[in-house]
């Protein structure tokens, strides 16, 4: 933008405004904050409540500047954080202006009378923009002879995030983040004057609340001094003495880049990284601070067989071996014929299921759905670790597989003048989305819920809600509102869709329907890192890689050529339930498990059931779990920390990442120095088919990507699915609680979801992490809770087994809300391990009235 | 005495805003209406609101809260739809079609002030009739007075004056028969310094912290609840019904070409007679003390405040300066809100300005950097200087520690704190420099602890 003085100066652009600044000159465009113009000109303004994320402030005046207007000089010297550029502006910084140097020299001064200077002890040490600042705008002598204003410390404003308050420059990022970005306006400036401090209800009063945010993280690493730190990284390392490496959230489907510091074979914090497109400069605090789990006492170093009914470890070829030929075996039938009850000889079982898992790269994924085609010949392969349905499937099909971020994108989503979430509670189960709706809604953009009660995330995202009872999803989407159905059908309207649709009948058909009938883009978003990549890699039980049907002959022919072989198994493939109800009966011999959580599955129970009659369960996992108690043989396979790989997150949109820690550089398997070197899920498989004669040629994540990118995707245009699926859950008699001969004393709806931090996989070893978590309750309207003698703040026990502490809520009468994981010492209790999933009618009784109390 | 032209000589007194004080149970509707109140607001009421912005705008009266920005100007940045121009679907949310609000600033905490209090004790209807006025002219429907909240006196007399207001239909729906309608808030503030600054009035009578906004936009486009907002002194609003009644050439018979009507001077400190002398602007201390019986005991004047303590310190040099806004303002200081401290000889200079230096300190809000650790030094050092463990060289710190603070904190609350020490050293650089001498032998301890 800059240009040479005798040049003829072009005409200013449209829009833009031209001015000068130290001399040189400069276009920029109208509104642009004077310190952002100095930045592309490369001149470095110091600030520090600058943040270009957040409103301007103007508080910490460090970045003055002297300004001529109009040929007159201002005669203060003015925050360029706040001043707005405008034509035929003059401006000195501190670099040509003795005034503007004079001016940031002394509020540099000022900041750090009361600053204790204990930069040796301090995390921010070495990454810190006061201790540069002061550096470069700082005097060398200290003219300061009085007492340093002092404060207890730290303040633990939360159970993440501690609080050094004489570090503290009072520049607001912290403040304005939680209220503008993530709408948790739970830390506040208090007092006033030098005692101004940082503070939550709780520090202000010794009782209330403290800092609930689920974003609580991110203002430690805004945080411009060393005042806001991390419990769980706080005295641990000085960050010279750390590695960085980017990398890729493993966490949810958001795909959020951060940034891992690591050294001796730990991660020892996460950031956030920049991405405009994706999470711009935040990470939730589930992203951020669950990154022990590598690093537990479950993880698996070394490869285990069963061995008279014990697991042993062995080596890695021993166990390829046996788990083949078990396999074979299994596949193939190798088993001894059964016998039913009347003595009818049936033949033995036959066939292997594969259920990968929802956590997987796209090219593990591409690995498994391989695997099961060709070692396994079967496309039972099912990597929804969920409720999941038929209908769900059609639904993929047809909006899921092959769309690109071109379809909807997290910019799509703040462009738009209308989002209404389907099935999906934002904050919950996908926090960046829940921030880009957010900030889309501080913008004007009208987000609306499809949910049964308002919530946090309904009421920091504008507060608008089409209030539903659990099951009736679908009617209320053919029957919206007519405002809210016009402006569905306005350009640019989206439909972001949960993967908990799944769990109501009908409801995808109703979204497919609904986005036909309005035009509006539909966007499906799940929880988990790797749903979405399964689905375009072939890892569903219809679906081959590259959006291509198993029913279709040509695409099964194309496949089949790039992967050398003749033909592909032509019959779709049984889903997660279809396996396990197999295995369970005896039908299916084995089954091939990815990192899957037996009390996630729809049916805990049906699961256990299926693993113990399983002739063959072969499992690749991180950490020990209920799994493996099952297995015949353990495969240890790499965290994402200890490899590379691509997640595709919901928008369709690849997130690629590389090693952060390379186990095989030595001594870095884990803490204390055990060498071991576990092995990407696609390497695992390549080799235990190698054992079984098929080639995979996925040795590396690259060669699988490699293979997929050659395999391309058919083009999809994202539409309503051709044929209607019959709702595969409705009326069914079956899904009503089985309470014996005695009617529901009083039976209500139960609507649930999960919550963000629910003592999920991939918490273990996070200490403080589960102090931030929400708290779990059940929720009821006034009425429901009346009838049912709940009391709000005493507990009231569901389904004759779990007691949850009451609140009341916005709920349609006769429902209740519960999450549904519920973590309890020593673990998790889930609704569905209790038999009850969403739209179920469930016994509820307060702890104040007996089944057989007044109503 | 003074060596003014003669012609300069004003009137000694001019009672205006004060002619009702000393009258019997002066604060009631009876008695404030027997002489002649709420008879402007039917005037008012008569004229075409754009016509009363005029008025004041021609009458020349500026803002008594210490600025002096002419109010008239003030009233007419209010956005007002043109004549005929409905909203539509694209205007609908501009500032011309949302309501607008007066605000009145009564949160009088100017140390040494002292003039809105006894108005609103003595007289509060004739601040309510000035807010019916202004409200007519800039089309407000509704009023808030945030009055500071340790006056409870004057507050519970504002309340009732409000309620008789409502009572006797001045207030209210369809006021006057003329269709307007107005409701007037009397709202007590919490007792902070800053909430006089006007954004963070606003931000305080929102419910929010009281700290400064960030302007823009300001008040007059985005103010209150982000709509048009007049926010004017009591004293300036107190004073449009004798405009509206008396008229611009009257109003102008008084004070000076640019700094024209009365004004209410306040004198404390050690004088015979301290209180409150309302006399034309431009009117000098050496009339105001022949009219307050002179100095106390005769004990020669040393320094005072023309305005506060926020505006630079005068000596007996200044006796003859025309206490208008260019007079002080030439002088060197600032007319602020004409309260009058006044110290003898028996005063030190550097412990007054400490004691001013300590309410900074106390009343910086803490959002910007050069206020909020500036007032902390500079109070430590005052403190330390006072304790006689001061150094010549804290001397030049002071006023470069000063120099650091005016002009670049975020309000004018920075710019009046150093006033004192600034101008105190200009006049007096001798006693600091005695207390530092005085006491330096033996050698004063040097505190270090802080040091960095």
């Amino acid at each position: 933008m800059t240009q040479a003085p005798e040049q003829e100066a072009p005409p200013v652009p449209e829009g833009h405004v031209r001015l000068t600044i130290d001399g040189e000159t400069v276009d920029a465009p109208k509104g642009e904050i004077l310190i952002r113009t100095c930045e592309r000109l490369g001149i470095v303004v110091p600030r520090f409540c600058d943040h270009p994320l957040l409103e301007p402030a103007g508080a910490c005046r460090q970045c003055l500047v002297e300004v001529e207007m109009g040929g007159r000089p201002m005669p203060k010297p003015q925050a360029s954080c706040t001043m707005t550029v405008a034509d035929g502006m003059v401006v000195k910084t501190q670099r040509t202006s003795a005034v503007a140097d004079k001016a940031q020299q002394g509020v540099m001064e000022l900041l750090l009378i009361n600053h204790p200077l204990d930069c040796p002890i301090c995390d921010k040490g070495g990454e810190c923009p006061l201790q540069n600042q002061a550096m470069s705008s700082g005097r060398a002598e200290s003219r300061f002879h009085e007492h340093k204003r002092t404060f207890e410390k730290p303040l633990a404003i939360s159970d993440e995030v501690l609080l050094d308050r004489e570090r503290c420059v009072l520049c607001q990022r912290c403040t304005r983040f939680s209220e503008q970005i993530a709408g948790d306006p739970f830390i506040e400036l208090l007092e006033r004057g030098a005692h101004q401090q940082i503070g939550t209800e709780e520090t202000a009063w010794g009782d209330g609340e403290d800092f609930q945010s689920y974003f609580s993280g991110n203002t430690i690493q805004i945080c411009p001094v060393g005042a806001l730190t991390s419990a769980s990284y706080r005295f641990r390392s000085r960050p010279f003495d750390l590695v960085s490496t980017p990398g890729k959230c493993e966490h949810c489907a958001s795909g959020c880049s951060t940034r891992r510091d690591w050294r001796r074979g730990g991660v020892t914090r996460v950031l956030a990284g920049e991405d405009p497109n994706v999470n711009e400069e935040w990470l939730c605090d589930k992203g951020r601070f669950a990154f022990r789990y590598p690093t537990s006492v479950q993880r698996v170093l070394q490869p285990m067989v069963r061995e008279d009914g014990v697991l042993t470890p062995v080596s890695w070829v021993e166990a390829l071996e046996r788990a083949a030929t078990l396999l074979a075996s299994a596949r193939d039938g190798g088993g001894a014929p059964r016998v039913d009850d009347e003595g009818t000889e049936l033949g033995p079982k036959r066939g292997v299921g594969v259920l990968p898992g929802g956590r997987l790269t796209i090219e593990d994924a591409y690995a498994y759905g391989k695997f099961a085609r060709l070692a396994l010949r079967t496309n039972d392969v099912d990597h929804r670790a969920r409720a999941h349905s038929d209908e769900e499937l059609d639904f993929l099909a047809g909006h899921a597989a092959g769309v690109a971020p071109t379809h909807v994108s997290f910019a799509h989503l703040e462009a738009a003048r209308t989002v209404l979430c389907v099935a999906f509670e934002p904050e919950e189960e996908a926090a960046i989305v829940f921030l880009r709706l957010r900030k889309a809604a501080r913008h004007g953009t009208r987000v609306v819920h499809l949910s049964s009660w308002t919530t946090p995330a309904v009421v920091k995202t504008g507060g608008h809600l089409v209030r539903v009872a659990p099951g009736d999803e679908p009617a209320a989407l053919a029957d919206l509102p007519d405002d809210l159905a016009a402006a569905l059908a306005e350009p640019g309207a989206v439909v972001l869709v949960g993967e908990r649709a799944a769990e109501v009948p009908g409801l995808l058909t109703a979204v497919s329907d609904l986005g036909a009938r309005t035009g509006a883009r539909i966007a499906w978003v799940p929880r988990r890192a790797g749903e979405r990549g399964g689905v375009d890699a072939g890892t569903l039980p219809t679906l081959l890689p590259g959006s291509r049907t198993v029913t279709d002959a040509d695409h099964r022919e194309a496949v089949a050529e790039v992967w050398g072989v003749p033909t592909l198994p032509e019959t779709p493939g049984r889903d997660l339930t279809a396996m396990l109800t197999a295995a369970r009966d005896g039908e299916l011999a084995g089954l091939v498990l990815g990192g899957v959580e037996l009390r996630d599955l729809p049916d805990p129970e049906l699961a256990r059931a299926a693993l113990a009659e399983a002739d063959v369960v072969i499992s690749l996992e991180q950490v020990l779990s209920e799994v493996s108690e099952h297995a015949d043989v353990v495969l240890p396979v790499a965290p994402a920390v200890n490899r590379s790989g691509t997640y595709r997150n919901w928008e369709g949109r690849d997130r690629p990442f590389g090693t952060t820690i390379d186990p095989g550089q030595g001594g870095s398997g884990r803490v204390g120095g055990t060498a071991a070197v576990t092995l990407p899920d696609c390497r695992v498989l390549d080799s235990l088919a190698v054992e079984m004669d098929v080639d995979l040629f996925t040795q590396t994540p690259q060669a699988a990507a490699a293979e997929l990118a050659e395999l391309g995707a058919v083009a999809v245009t994202p539409s309503t699915p051709a044929t209607r699926p019959a709702a595969p859950h409705a009326d069914d008699p079956s899904r009503t609680p089985d309470v014996g001969e005695a009617p529901l004393a009083r039976p209500v709806r139960l609507a649930t979801w999960r919550q963000l931090i629910d003592g999920g996989a991939l918490l273990a070893e996070e200490h403080d992490l589960p102090g931030t978590a929400r708290p779990v309750r059940l929720r009821a309207a006034v009425g429901t809770a009346e009838r049912l003698g709940l009391v709000p703040g005493q507990t009231a026990r569901i389904a004759d087994a779990l007691d949850l502490v009451v609140e009341i809520a916005d709920l349609p009468e006769d429902v209740v809300w519960a999450p549904s994981h519920v973590p309890v010492a020593g673990g998790v209790v889930t609704l569905a391990g209790l038999g009850l999933r969403h739209g179920d009618l469930v016994e509820v009784t307060g702890s104040t009235v007996g089944n057989g109390g007044e109503q | 005495m003074s060596d003014q032209p003669e012609e300069y000589r004003p009137d000694p007194l001019t009672p205006v805003l004060t002619r009702r004080w000393l009258l019997p149970e002066s604060w009631t509707l009876r008695h404030y209406t027997e002489l002649g109140g709420y008879s402007a607001l039917d005037t008012a009421l008569a004229t075409d609101p754009a016509d009363l912005v005029t008025l004041v705008k021609d009458s020349g009266l500026r803002g008594r809260g210490g600025a002096g920005f002419p109010t008239g100007m003030k009233w007419s940045f209010i956005p007002q739809p043109k004549p005929g121009e409905e909203p539509t679907e694209a205007t609908k949310d501009a500032p011309q079609f949302k309501p607008k609000y007066l605000v009145v600033n009564a949160d009088e905490g100017e140390p040494g002030t002292c003039k809105d209090t006894p108005l609103m004790m003595a007289d509060p209807h004739s601040l309510i009739e000035g807010c019916i006025i202004t409200s007519w002219a800039i089309r407000a429907n509704f009023c808030a007075i945030y009055i500071r909240g340790e006056i409870v006196h004057a507050i519970r007399r504002l309340h009732y004056a409000v309620k008789e207001a409502y009572e006797a239909g001045h207030l209210g729906q369809d006021i006057h028969g003329t269709g307007f309608d107005l409701d007037i808030v009397v709202h007590a503030g919490a007792g902070a310094y800053i909430c006089g600054e006007e954004t963070a009035l606003l931000d305080s009578l929102e419910g929010r912290r009281g700290q400064p906004r960030l302007k823009p936009p300001f008040p007059a486009t985005a103010g209150l609840y982000a709509a048009p907002t007049v926010v004017n002194n009591v004293e300036t609003i107190a004073t449009v019904p004798s405009i509206v009644a008396g008229g611009k050439e009257w109003f102008r018979t008084m004070g000076r070409e640019r700094s024209p009507g009365p004004k209410i001077y306040s004198l404390s400190g050690h004088v015979e007679r301290p209180g409150q002398y309302e006399a034309p602007l431009g009117t000098t201390l050496r009339e105001l003390l022949e009219m307050a019986g002179g100095m106390k005991d005769g004990i020669p004047l040393k320094f005072w405040t023309p305005g506060g303590s926020s505006t630079p310190l005068f000596t007996d040099e200044h006796l003859d300066v025309p206490l208008d806004f260019e007079g002080a303002a030439e002088a060197g200081s600032m007319l602020g809100t004409t309260a009058l401290m006044i110290f003898n000889e028996t005063v030190s200079v550097p412990w007054a300005v400490m004691k001013w230096t300590e309410f900074y300190e106390h009343e910086s809000c803490g959002k910007c950097t050069p206020c909020r650790e500036g007032n902390y030094w500079l109070a430590g050092i005052l403190q330390r200087m006072n304790a006689g463990q001061g150094t010549e060289e804290d001397i030049d710190t002071l006023l470069d520690v000063c120099s650091n603070v005016l002009g670049r904190s975020f309000c004018a609350l920075g710019d009046g704190a150093v006033s004192p020490i600034t101008s105190g050293i200009k006049y007096f650089r001798q006693e600091f420099l005695d207390l530092c001498s005085q006491q330096q032998s033996p050698a004063p301890e040097r505190v270090l602890a802080g040091a960095h």
